[in-house]
């Protein structure tokens, strides 16, 4: 028999997501899974679940969720107010539950996107190696009011204790990003370099899980198209106007503008628990081009 | 194999990007193609997959096994062998598409702009091997290359909300066949009833990057005879081998 949970109300954004659907870039999928996968890695570890399992991505505002069978289950990323029958649990802590207990979420403290992880993962349609929700691959793209979806069946005896762990706060409230030199970033020139490490960016109403669009204006590059060409998680790309957009784990797999950085997994975990408005400096990795930066610095 | 004076660079901690001469010609397609048959076979436990564009490969390597100036040192080193065999055969599929004005929404205006007869116009666009040189941007979108000088058309000042999955487009010097609705501002000539992306089948789309497509007008019976066959999922791709 199929074990369920069943959604109880719409929500922004609420979705399946597990590491990524691999090796299908070449027929132009996008590789998808958890927008921050430091939090979805760390539910499936506090259930001593295999980290690549499928869990619930809630974005901003959680769905009522009722269990309609036993479990365990973990919330782990974004704070959302979590109650469970209307009492208030804690992140990062794995409650055991019986059929119809339901799960509700209030205002959002800390960060984005919150991750439900249950004993044994979600068990939604598997398609091209992964279980993670996109349009045009999945049946469903988004978890509405009303869907049932399935999880692992979970045997009580098997184990009755579970870890607890304290997630640093930075990982939320960090506001430099780790970034790597991107294809184009030679093309920028001395000032713009400058710029873009001493800059502060705001986050745009424009992000969701295919990209982050920036609010300021950079200074445009002197060329800035190129060929059609290959764009990752975490590929910042500049358009001819000069805004900034970072690619997220839903991004096209090809793209016309420079690529001018590239964000850490890390920080696109990081960014990922950020919403419009918010501000954050890129930070070149790399101790070399650090003290470089600091020499130039001096000089000014 | 090495015609060209590569580039590497590093896409982030996981990937080597490997550039070519920024041009779009078959002679880069043909070897960017023998270069990528040629990593997986000699560097197959290393590399998670390949990725190729106009005018580059980016080679995503298991970084549990392999750092990147090992992977460079690897393909630089392969790059340098003469071996050529490896230029796989290629396949030439006939994509049938009605220029119908049921479907041709555009159709007429081009003609004008362009003082070619509509007949022309579809058989200009009709005569041509495309060259496929990757499939990006969403599930199955071929990138063609080929397309008539004479029939280079700008985008629509504003895109359509909703191009239908199967239309033919042209814009600037790019024609190509939407895998699925979307909205964009590609001028729609026709559309083809076959199925570019299918998830259900492995692999998910019949083309591959290297192969080259021919796109055969058919009349608005056809396509809706061929579009059930589809539907019902006896429709095969029709492709002649070549190589």
């Amino acid at each position: 028999m199929d074990n369920n949970i069943l959604i109880l109300s719409d929500s922004i954004q609420t979705s399946v997501q597990d590491l990524g659907r691999k090796g299908y870039r070449s027929f132009g999928v996008p590789i998808s899974g958890a927008m921050d996968k430091y939090s979805a890695i760390l539910a499936n570890k506090l259930l001593n679940n295999a980290e690549d399992l499928p869990v619930l991505e809630i974005t901003m505002s959680g769905p009522k969720i009722m269990f309609e069978d036993h479990t365990l289950f973990v919330l782990t990323g974004a704070d959302l107010s979590p109650a469970l029958n209307g009492e208030p649990i804690q992140m990062n802590h794995a409650y055991s539950v019986k059929t119809s207990d339901v799960l509700s979420f209030g205002k959002m403290n800390m960060g984005v996107r919150a991750y439900l992880g249950v004993k044994g993962g979600f068990l939604t349609e598997k398609v091209l190696g992964s279980y993670s929700m996109y349009e045009g691959i999945t049946p469903k793209s988004i978890v509405k009011k009303g869907d049932r979806l399935r999880i692992a069946s979970y045997d009580s005896e098997l184990e009755i204790t579970a870890s607890k762990i304290k997630v640093k706060p930075s990982h939320f409230t960090t506001n430099k990003l780790e970034v790597t030199k991107g294809p184009e970033f030679n093309r920028l020139t001395k000032e713009q370099r400058d710029k873009l490490f001493s800059m502060t960016f705001k986050i745009d109403p424009l992000c969701n899980r295919m990209g982050y669009q920036l609010k300021n204006k950079f200074p445009p590059l002197k060329n800035n198209e190129i060929i059609t060409s290959i764009t990752i998680p975490g590929t910042v790309q500049i358009t001819p106007s000069g805004k900034l957009i970072v690619m997220m784990r839903d991004c096209p797999t090809t793209g016309g503008y420079a690529r001018i950085l590239q964000l850490t997994d890390m920080a696109i975990n990081q960014l990922a628990q950020k919403k419009e408005n918010d501000r954050f400096k890129f930070d070149l990795e790399s101790s070399f081009e650090f003290l470089g930066r600091l020499v130039s610095r001096f000089r000014d | 194999m090495n015609k060209y004076k590569l580039k590497y660079k590093p896409l982030g901690s996981i990937a080597a990007l490997i550039e070519w001469p920024k041009e779009i010609q078959e002679p880069i397609l043909k070897n960017i193609s023998i270069f990528r048959n040629k990593i997986h076979a000699d560097m197959g436990e290393y590399v998670l997959e390949t990725v190729p564009t106009y005018n580059s490969l980016t080679v995503f390597f298991d970084t549990s096994k392999i750092k990147y100036s090992g992977v460079v040192a690897d393909l630089k080193e392969i790059y340098s062998t003469k071996d050529q065999k490896l230029l796989s055969a290629y396949k030439i599929w006939k994509i049938p598409v009605c220029y119908d004005k049921k479907f041709a929404l555009d159709l007429a205006e081009m003609s004008r702009a362009k003082k070619i007869s509509q007949t022309k116009f579809i058989e200009l666009h009709s005569s041509v091997l495309y060259d496929v040189y990757f499939i990006g941007f969403f599930p199955g979108f071929l990138y063609l290359g080929g397309l008539d000088e004479k029939l280079h058309y700008k985008r629509k000042d504003r895109p359509r909300r909703e191009i239908k999955s199967g239309d033919v487009g042209i814009a600037g010097n790019q024609t190509g066949v939407y895998p699925r609705v979307s909205p964009g501002g590609w001028n729609v000539i026709g559309n083809s009833p076959l199925r570019f992306f299918d998830v259900d089948k492995f692999p998910p789309c019949f083309a591959v990057a290297g192969d080259k497509v021919q796109f055969v007008p058919i009349d608005l019976t056809e396509h809706a005879k061929i579009l059930e066959e589809v539907e019902s999922g006896s429709y095969v791709p029709q492709s002649e081998v070549y190589g």
